[in-house]
């Protein structure tokens, strides 16, 4: 007996609780509508104030990249706002420099919208769409990364730039979240969207890309990126790549030779054995179509047994060596921190600057 | 049941036996806000409040409710299901009222749920069998000690910072070694008033 009393008291007592502390949000946590205006009322649009900027902002179909989904713990939903919404919070700061501060960025995630607010977006950030498509062919490039086509339903159409990527959204064990991939087919390409997923024990997304059928439905949004190739035909481009960090300089290859056929482009890409390569035999044909088109793969860890009778040691020992200094180029990096570290270094001794040099770290 | 003075109680909480320097409750976020004069006051302000109006409420539903129930155990699950409600509603209200106090206190405020000083108030009231008055007394007590506390030591922490500690010890071990001396100190009003 004692222990249904115990229950019902309990139950009693926290219910009580949750119903006053229900109420007491109905009354206290009502902001009324907010207006919220962007770029000085290029659109604008009302809202019931209380939730955060970012869930606002996507309910009005403004997708702002976010990879945490919302936690403040990725610091990508960085947007700047004009006025209205306080101060920058302690959970924002770690995210933020000084400089950002000064010119009022914020993170859309821990802002609260209580009142009128006018915001500051890029106009890129505008046209990211919210895209369903089904999944139209899945195929094993190596033992852990997998190529994964979509083609687009609803909106039908895509234009983005190479480099570009596209957010996914995956079921998790706590809702939905988002998870950044490059896309890797070419600009040339509207109707469908390609990506490279490596298997990460335990990552809620490539799990989820990687048992994905042919047929299935998936939701994603962007683009979203800020690598932006050089219109100048003289121009030359560098690309290099390690692991999954293929999936942009496929598209940005690919997408060069659609549109320049004599462009020199230095392709770069670094594995640790001969079980890592993919693409090699489609870029050997692409060669073989463009002369100005360099292919090098390295392999910096072969097991025994594994024969390569191309470049060896990490990727830019290979870039060092071939590449002259003094032509005016562009560089695209995507793999982990310290290949990327160590081909600036080199890129710099080559005589590039920061601004010709876009990366991509995977953390 | 004790036959103290309300009054007593409340001076006795803050001095004699200060929660935090006599039973070392609460600990955790007087070592992580307590370096700043601003932020410690403005936190002890909201442990007091909290304090006050949780002893009350717990007083009230353990005296009412699960005293003639002989439901006696369900005091600590309950007690903090008080407290936790009581903060969110706090956090509310302190949102709405006070932008300026909620950005300074922003993530310190949950915090004040997992405050061991608030709990232990409420379980010492029951331990100590005191009246209403008294445990209202006691609580007040108990939080006006905290804060006063934790305000004297981030006022030590703010001098600190312009005198040259031994390296092995900056940081966390000084403040240790401090929050000792002034357990120290305070031991000396022990005797003054006697509520236990």
């Amino acid at each position: 007996m004692i222990y249904l009393h115990s229950l019902g008291v309990f139950t009693a007592v926290v219910t009580l609780l949750t119903i006053f502390l229900l109420l007491a949000e109905k009354y206290l946590a009502d902001y009324g509508i907010c207006e919220v205006s962007i770029n000085s009322g290029e659109r604008i649009f009302e809202i019931d104030g209380g939730g955060t900027l970012l869930s606002a902002l996507s309910e009005n179909e403004i997708f702002i990249p976010s990879a945490c989904g919302g936690k403040g713990t990725c610091g990508y939903c960085k947007l700047a706002i004009l006025s209205g919404g306080g101060q920058v919070l302690p959970t924002e700061r770690p995210y933020l420099s000084r400089r950002e501060i000064r010119s009022n960025l914020r993170l859309a995630c821990q802002v609260k919208v209580k009142e009128e607010l006018e915001l500051h977006i890029p106009e890129e950030l505008l046209n990211v769409k919210l895209y369903k498509s089904e999944v139209s062919s899945s195929r094993d490039l190596t033992y852990d990364i997998k190529e994964v086509c979509f083609s687009l339903l609803e909106p039908n159409q895509i234009t983005f730039r190479s480099g570009q990527y596209a957010q996914v959204l995956a079921p998790g064990p706590d809702g939905e979240v988002f998870r950044a991939y490059s896309i890797s087919s070419p600009i040339n390409v509207s109707d469908s969207v390609e990506l490279n997923v490596r298997l990460i024990p335990g990552g809620i997304a490539s799990t989820y890309l990687h048992k994905l059928k042919v047929g299935d439905p998936v939701t994603f949004t962007g683009p979203f990126g800020e690598w932006r190739l050089s219109e100048d035909p003289e121009s030359e481009l560098i690309c290099v790549g390690g692991g999954v960090g293929m999936a942009p300089m496929k598209s940005i290859v690919y997408s060069l030779y659609h549109r320049w056929p004599q462009r020199v482009c230095w392709f770069f890409f670094g594995c640790r054995g001969t079980d890592d390569i993919f693409y090699l035999d489609e870029f050997r044909e692409l060669q073989a179509k463009h002369p100005n088109f360099h292919l090098y793969y390295a392999l910096s860890d072969m097991k025994r047994g594994q024969e390569w009778d191309g470049e060896k040691g990490f990727i830019h020992l290979a870039v060092d060596k071939y590449l002259e200094p003094g032509t005016k180029r562009q560089a695209f990096l995507c793999g982990p921190p310290l290949m990327i570290e160590a081909v600036t270094a080199i890129l710099h001794e080559k005589g590039l600057s920061n601004a010709e040099i876009f990366y991509d770290k995977f953390d | 049941m004790s036959e103290i003075h309300p009054l007593v109680i409340l001076l006795a909480a803050v001095l004699t036996n200060n929660i935090l320097l006599s039973n070392f409750l609460g600990l955790c976020s007087f070592l992580a806000c307590g370096k700043q004069l601003d932020t410690a006051f403005g936190l002890g302000a909201a442990v007091t409040f909290v304090t006050v109006c949780t002893t009350i409420i717990n007083y009230l539903i353990y005296h009412q409710l699960l005293l003639p129930m002989g439901l006696e155990h369900l005091q600590f699950i309950i007690f903090i299901a008080v407290i936790a409600g009581f903060v969110q509603l706090v956090e509310m209200v302190v949102e709405r009222f006070s932008p300026s106090l909620y950005y300074h206190l922003g993530i310190f405020l949950p915090l004040i749920t997992v405050n061991c000083a608030i709990l232990g108030a409420s379980l010492f009231m029951i331990i100590r069998e005191y009246s209403f008055w008294q445990s209202a007394a006691w609580g007040l007590g108990a939080g006006l000690g905290w804060a006063l506390a934790i305000c004297l030591i981030a006022g030590i922490q703010q001098r600190l910072r312009f005198s040259s500690v031994p390296k092995p010890l900056a940081g966390l071990a000084i403040t240790m070694i401090i929050t000792g001396l002034m357990a120290l100190a305070f031991m000396g009003f022990t005797g003054m008033a006697k509520i236990q």
